[in-house]
């Protein structure tokens, strides 16, 4: 089973080594790949001096969702079996991955996502603006769908082979998260959700600032909406 | 001179005549290779829309009269009005096009330059050998 751990980094120089330790450290057989998008720090460089993972540095920033779906497309190139989707401002954690493996292995899942709500008390907080669009999501997308997906936001995913190829090809621009479940949902992957424990933010802001919110909240649900509107995607 | 008289006729042949200097510089352009022809059709269609209407001024009273306008002049607003946004929404499409277009390249850019930099680290290591370059030790695809 070749399995890839996909980080989308900006501007994470100071975290981005002691992610790809974590990684490296948990379990060696996963290939790690940093997605430097247009970092304008020395993200690439201390990626690259780590020594346990391979590089992009994209030439402009796509945002969040360019720089994953670069990651997908390296996957399906080399036929990778599993890619899990890992944020690179060390919030998630490398121990946690096993849990997100386990349904793939199982063929439980086509897609897992790593869950921060699935349980109460998991020691993480957020705020009040980002955890009522969080329902907001919930509620529309679990509607969409069919199935109760309680964090619609979470970056830290696991994918097969399957999953790994259509997302290669479609995935969303900017704040993709709650999109990809629509996504892959209305085109028939089977998707489990499971707990995971994250840590609070170490380094870096969220994508997801206070002035953007509410274009992120109405370009999000536009985007839903329309993706549950079109027919399903042909895959090859 | 105690006044000014509106002179319809002048006001016809300014607008011919704008009509006519309109469609001229959007040809020079395409002409020159500042606008592609794709791009420059709903002005030109919206040129011609004018220069018609500059001619036979019974069509904007027709069309006026047909969705009730009181004020044919108004319908003419409404008519470059309608011009202008088809024409950006067009812009619009164009420019989501191309920023898919753009992704992409950018996306396959960044795979190709790893790939290059992975194979120049293979070759050309055993020449630097005074230089601390440290292979990979797992180069996570192969």
């Amino acid at each position: 089973m070749k399995k890839l751990a996909i980080i989308p980094a900006y501007n994470e120089e100071k975290v981005i080594n002691s992610v790809i330790n974590e990684i490296f450290t948990f379990d060696e057989s996963i290939d790690i790949l940093i997605v430097n998008d247009a970092s304008t720090d020395r993200t690439g460089e201390a990626a690259a001096e780590s020594g346990h993972a391979t590089v992009i540095n994209l030439p402009c920033n796509l945002g969040i969702g360019g720089a994953v779906q670069t990651g997908f497309k390296y996957a399906a190139k080399y036929g990778y079996d599993i890619a899990f989707q890992y944020d690179g401002d060390g919030q998630h954690v490398a121990e946690e991955i096993s849990k997100l493996m386990l349904p793939l292995e199982r063929h439980e899942a086509e897609v897992v996502i790593g869950s921060r709500f699935c349980q109460k008390h998991n020691g993480y907080r957020s705020t009040l603006a980002r955890r009522i669009g969080i329902k907001i999501f919930k509620i529309v997308n679990s509607l969409l769908v069919r199935q109760w997906i309680c964090d619609n936001t979470s970056g830290f995913r696991a994918y097969n082979k399957r999953a790994i190829h259509f997302l290669a090809k479609n995935y969303p621009g900017d704040y993709p998260e709650p999109e990809a479940i629509i996504l892959l949902g209305r085109n028939g992957f089977r998707m489990v959700e499971v707990f995971t424990r994250m840590r609070e933010r170490t380094e870096g802001d969220s994508s997801i600032t206070a002035f953007r919110a509410m274009y992120y909240m109405v370009k999000v649900l536009l985007a839903i909406f329309m993706c549950a509107l079109r027919p399903r995607l042909e895959e090859e | 001179m105690t006044g000014f008289t509106v002179n319809s006729d002048r006001v016809q042949w300014i607008g011919i005549l704008f009509s006519i200097a309109y469609i001229a510089v959007l040809l020079v352009l395409i002409h020159r290779k500042k606008i592609k022809e794709e791009y420059s059709l709903l002005w030109l269609f919206s040129g011609v829309v004018f220069l018609i209407i500059s001619i036979w001024s019974q069509v904007l009273f027709f069309f006026s009269f047909l969705i009730g306008i009181a004020y044919p002049p108004a319908a003419l607003f409404l008519i470059m009005i309608l011009a202008v946004i088809s024409i950006l929404i067009h812009y619009s499409m164009v420019i989501s096009k191309m920023s898919d277009q753009i992704k992409i390249l950018v996306q396959e850019q960044g795979l190709l330059r790893m790939e290059l930099d992975r194979l120049r680290m293979g070759s050309d290591y055993s020449e630097k050998t005074g230089k601390s370059l440290k292979e990979k030790k797992r180069p996570a695809a192969g």
